[in-house]
C-alpha cells in the first residue's frame, strides 16, 4: 500500500466546514483546538477558493526532523502520529510545520502550553487500538476500525479524500477530466433541467 | 607505463564522478520502536467485529485483508463509480 493522503478539491469545496465540525466530533477535541480548519483565499470576491487542511501526514516531516524529545513517528501506512506521554508542550513542531497542524491546548493561567495535539489521520496514537487512554489523548482509531476519515467520509461534496495516496490520486484524476465546466458540469441538469435543444436557423440561403 | 597510468586514471575519474549517482533512500521509514516513544500496534493487528459499526471485515493480522478493505471503502469516495 502507499501512503495515506489527503487531497482537497478547491473546484468543490464549499466552506461549508463540515469537516471541521466532523474532526471535531469525532475526537473529541478540546475547545480552542483546531485539528482541521478551511481556510478561503480572496474570500468574499467572485471566484474565491477554499480549501481544507490539517497535518498533510508528510512523506519527510519536518516536525520529526526538530522534535527534540523524538516523539513523533510514521506509522506503516505514513501516518505521523505522536506520544503524548513524552511531548514536553515546546511548539518547535508548530514553528517547523508549514501547514500550522500542531494545536496546543492552553493549560493553566499565562498562556502555559500543553502537549502538543494535532490529526491524527484518525489513527489514535501508541496506546492500545481503540481503548479507552486512547481515544482520551488522542481521539478515534478509524483506520483499525476499517474505516477512513471522518472529515473526509463527512464531505458532503467529496472535495476531501482521504486514504491510499494513489487511489485517491487516480480518483481526483478521474473527476478532473471529467467533470467540465458550465452546463457540462456533472449534475448540472439534475439542479438546472436540460439544456435546450438547439434549433436550426429557418430561411433561405441568401 | 604511461598507458597504465592513464588507465588508472580513468577509473578513478569514473568511480569520482559516479560517486554522486548513489540513491539514497528519501523518506523516513518507520521501524517498530525506532523512535523514544511506545511502540504503536498497527491498524490491521485487531479484528475488526471488536469495534461497533464497523462494516470492513479483515481477520486480525492480515495486512493484506485490511488494505482491500481500506482499498473498497475508499471508492465510496467516488461518486462517478457510484452512480455510472
Amino acid at each position: 500500500m502507499a501512503r495515506m493522503k489527503f487531497l482537497c478539491d478547491a473546484e468543490r469545496c464549499i466552506e461549508c466546514n463540515g469537516c471541521v465540525t466532523a474532526c471535531k466530533q469525532e475526537n473529541e477535541v478540546p475547545w480552542g483546538v483546531n485539528r482541521r480548519r478551511v481556510v478561503t483565499l480572496n474570500d468574499g470576491v467572485p471566484g474565491e477558493k477554499s480549501i481544507s487542511v490539517a497535518c498533510m501526514h508528510c512523506s519527510d516531516a519536518p516536525c520529526i526532523a526538530v522534535c527534540p524529545v523524538d516523539c513523533i513517528y510514521h506509522t506503516e501506512e505514513g501516518v505521523v502520529l505522536h506520544d503524548k506521554d513524552m511531548c514536553i508542550g515546546c511548539g518547535y513542531c508548530f514553528y517547523a510545520c508549514p501547514f500550522g497542524a500542531p494545536q496546543f491546548p492552553q493549560t493553566g493561567a499565562f498562556g502555559a502550553r500543553g502537549k502538543m495535539d494535532k490529526c491524527t489521520f484518525c489513527a489514535g496514537g501508541p496506546e492500545k487500538d481503540n481503548s479507552k487512554e486512547e481515544f482520551a489523548k488522542y481521539g478515534s482509531n478509524r483506520l483499525a476500525q476499517g474505516k477512513l476519515p471522518a472529515c473526509a467520509e463527512m464531505c458532503s461534496t467529496k472535495a476531501l479524500l482521504a486514504g491510499d495516496g494513489d487511489v485517491i490520486a487516480d480518483i481526483f484524476r478521474n473527476r478532473a477530466l471529467k467533470r467540465g465546466k458550465g452546463a457540462e458540469v456533472w449534475g448540472w441538469s439534475t439542479a438546472y433541467g436540460k439544456p435546450e435543444p438547439q434549433q436550426p436557423p429557418k430561411g433561405e440561403k441568401s | 607505463m604511461i598507458g597504465l597510468r592513464k588507465s588508472l586514471m580513468c577509473a578513478l575519474v569514473a568511480v569520482a564522478a559516479l560517486a554522486g549517482c548513489g540513491e539514497k533512500e528519501q523518506v523516513v521509514v518507520y521501524q517498530q520502536g525506532k523512535y523514544q516513544g511506545k511502540p504503536d500496534t498497527r491498524p490491521w493487528e485487531n479484528a475488526p467485529g471488536a469495534s461497533l459499526y464497523t462494516t470492513s471485515q479483515w481477520t486480525k493480522g492480515d495486512k493484506s485483508g485490511w488494505e482491500t478493505a481500506i482499498k473498497s471503502r475508499n471508492q465510496n469516495q467516488n461518486e462517478y463509480t457510484r452512480v455510472q
